[in-house]
């Protein structure tokens, strides 16, 4: 009998090391691709082409850094970057709030159907919209401008919208409406009443956003030919293109790093509001 | 009293369509307006330069008797069945390990940061990554004393590189999986396990029903984002080698802004839009045969 019992626990605690060590290689399997990127980035030239491959930089090539960002004016790009990138930071927040709680706070005729419209273009395939968004912003004279990034930031979003609207319906009426009777005008009452409580999902958004625009392959590429209006991403994929580069894999690790560094330590600070972002989008069925 | 409370009405209603006029604008400027503009585009010919001519159905005619074009549809096709179902596997794999064990939020992070790293960044990772001679991907096939496949620079192996590739962003998936796991009550399982269910038994009556939500919802937005993946094969391969990892996005690409030919770009991006649609119509309309909504709620958001 006891042996019995003890044969089970052996058997429980047998299997849980199997989930856990499965868990751990997966695991392992995911993050070291950038382990990878990280110490290769510090390993000299003669060091990074060896097979199989050497995980310890020995000596330590710091100065593949200096050498990589300043080939193409990285400084630069990133300046760019963070100038888009912030504005199109502001630009969705402050679209997606109004219309978040135009759509939460608020009745009129058609409320629903309009939303459920707007949701519903998150399933149109983007790349159809392409050629014709290009043709406007060619006869707008915002080619080789930040303008065909930055603006339509302030249109909204549906998928930013969905998820402030899901937040803002959690905020209990009572709290607006006696502010309402204190004759609060309606920007007053959003301004100081419900953006102090939705200040996580503000965070969400403003990191949803900073992750696409910081991302944004595409845009830059097709609305951006001037080299010193270059974003990061694209400074990256002409550091790439540059001939000899696809062997001086040291130097493209370190320009890679130091694109994935910034989007990486936002995530270590907000990792909560990430998940928290990915499963309210999750939650439609 | 009863005008006045019209008038609450009327004020209140003012108040939100203003607030939600720049989406609205938003909406028709970026979204349906260029749809339909690109349908417009679609029956002309129009290199930027000149203005559009009216060419009929012509550009689709050349479009559906184009080697080039059948080839680029067949090869995202292969790219879409093949990695979005591997995504879902695997992803829902992920999230029913992590809601199995302890200490599952440091294994979140693991599977999850892949999803935040820029694409370009991990287009350039890859491409090391999957280099046949110094990349780690064969190194660890060679542990096995296997010679790894040439991978990026095969015709053959090009698709599956970009495949493989495409597997390392399963976070987003196992996120929600694991949200959707955690959120199955309890008692399911109880219940079940009195009734002398066994796991796979319980596996196949609670847990598969109960995610098919989430499991719908990844494979509707899995399918249309695979179907345009533009960025990998672009920054990596740029349609090669011998135009095996040549996309449809790539060709409406190089039409537009190579050759300029905006009329017959438009008319392929169409003829995905519609692909795309129908197939996000199909898997809607057999979803009520095997989505299961919990309390019969259906549509809810």
């Amino acid at each position: 009998m006891a042996a019995n019992i003890r044969w089970i626990l052996v058997r429980r605690n047998a299997s849980k090391a199997v989930w856990h060590l499965l868990a751990i290689s997966g695991a392992i399997a995911m993050v070291l691709p950038l382990l990878w990127m990280i110490s290769a980035s510090l390993q000299t030239m003669a060091q990074v082409v060896r097979f199989p491959p050497a995980w310890i930089p020995d000596p330590i090539a710091w100065e593949n850094y200096p050498t990589a960002l300043t080939f193409l004016p990285f400084g630069l790009y990133f300046r760019n970057t963070l100038y888009v990138t912030g504005m199109v930071i502001l630009g969705d927040l402050l679209s997606n709030v109004l219309a978040a709680y135009g759509f939460a706070r608020y009745r009129f005729p058609g409320r629903d159907l309009l939303f459920v419209a707007l949701l519903s273009t998150m399933m149109l395939p983007g790349i159809v919209r392409l050629i014709p968004t290009y043709l406007l912003f060619h006869r707008l004279h915002w080619i080789n401008t930040f303008a065909p990034l930055i603006v339509p930031s302030f249109f909204g979003s549906p998928f930013l919208l969905f998820l402030l609207r899901q937040f803002f319906l959690g905020i209990p009426d009572d709290l607006t409406d006696a502010a309402h009777i204190d004759g609060g005008s309606e920007l007053a009452i959003l301004w100081r009443i419900v953006l102090p409580l939705a200040k996580p999902a503000l965070a969400t958004v403003a990191i949803f956003s900073f992750q696409a625009s910081w991302n944004d392959f595409m845009g830059p590429m097709i609305f951006l030919t001037d080299e010193r209006l270059r974003t990061v991403a694209l400074g990256l994929h002409s550091f790439k293109g540059l001939p000899y580069m696809n062997s001086l894999y040291n130097q493209l690790m370190a320009a890679s790093t130091v694109m994935v560094l910034p989007v990486l330590l936002v995530f270590a600070l907000f990792q909560r509001h990430f998940v928290q972002g990915v499963t309210l989008t999750g939650i439609r069925g | 009293m009863a005008g006045e409370e019209r008038l609450l009405r009327r004020r209140e209603a003012l108040y939100g369509l203003l607030f939600i006029a720049p989406a609205l604008l938003g909406l028709l400027i970026f979204n349906l307006g260029p749809i339909v503009a690109a349908l417009f585009f679609s029956f002309t010919k129009y290199s930027i330069i000149t203005s559009p001519s009216w060419a009929g159905v012509a550009n689709y005619q050349k479009a559906f008797s184009e080697s080039l074009v059948s080839l680029s549809f067949e090869n995202t096709a292969y790219y879409a069945v093949i990695s979005v179902p591997l995504g879902i596997g695997l992803a829902f794999a992920v999230g029913m390990l992590l809601n199995r064990i302890k200490g599952a939020p440091i294994y979140r992070t693991a599977y999850y940061v892949p999803c935040v790293v820029p694409s370009v960044a991990a287009a350039v990772i890859w491409l090391v990554m999957l280099n046949p001679s110094v990349g780690l991907v064969n190194y660890f096939i060679s542990l096995f004393g296997i010679k790894g496949p040439g991978w990026l620079i095969d015709p053959d192996w090009a698709k599956p590189g970009l495949i493989l590739m495409s597997l390392w962003s399963i976070g987003t998936g196992m996120v929600l999986y694991l949200a959707g796991l955690q959120s199955v009550p309890e008692h399911l399982y109880e219940a079940a396990e009195i009734d002398g269910a066994r796991p796979l038994r319980r596996f196949w009556a609670i847990t598969v029903p109960m995610m098919t939500p989430t499991l719908f919802f990844h494979l509707v937005m899995g399918l249309i984002a695979s179907f345009q993946a533009f960025n990998a094969p672009f920054i990596m391969t740029q349609g090669g080698p011998v135009r095996s990892t040549y996309f449809v996005s790539l060709l409406i690409y190089d039409n537009a802004f190579r050759y300029f030919k905006m009329g017959y770009a438009s008319a392929i991006s169409w003829i995905l839009f519609v692909l795309v649609l129908v197939l996000t119509m199909v898997v809607l309309k057999t979803s009520s045969s095997w989505v299961y909504y919990e309390g019969g709620a259906r549509g809810r958001f």
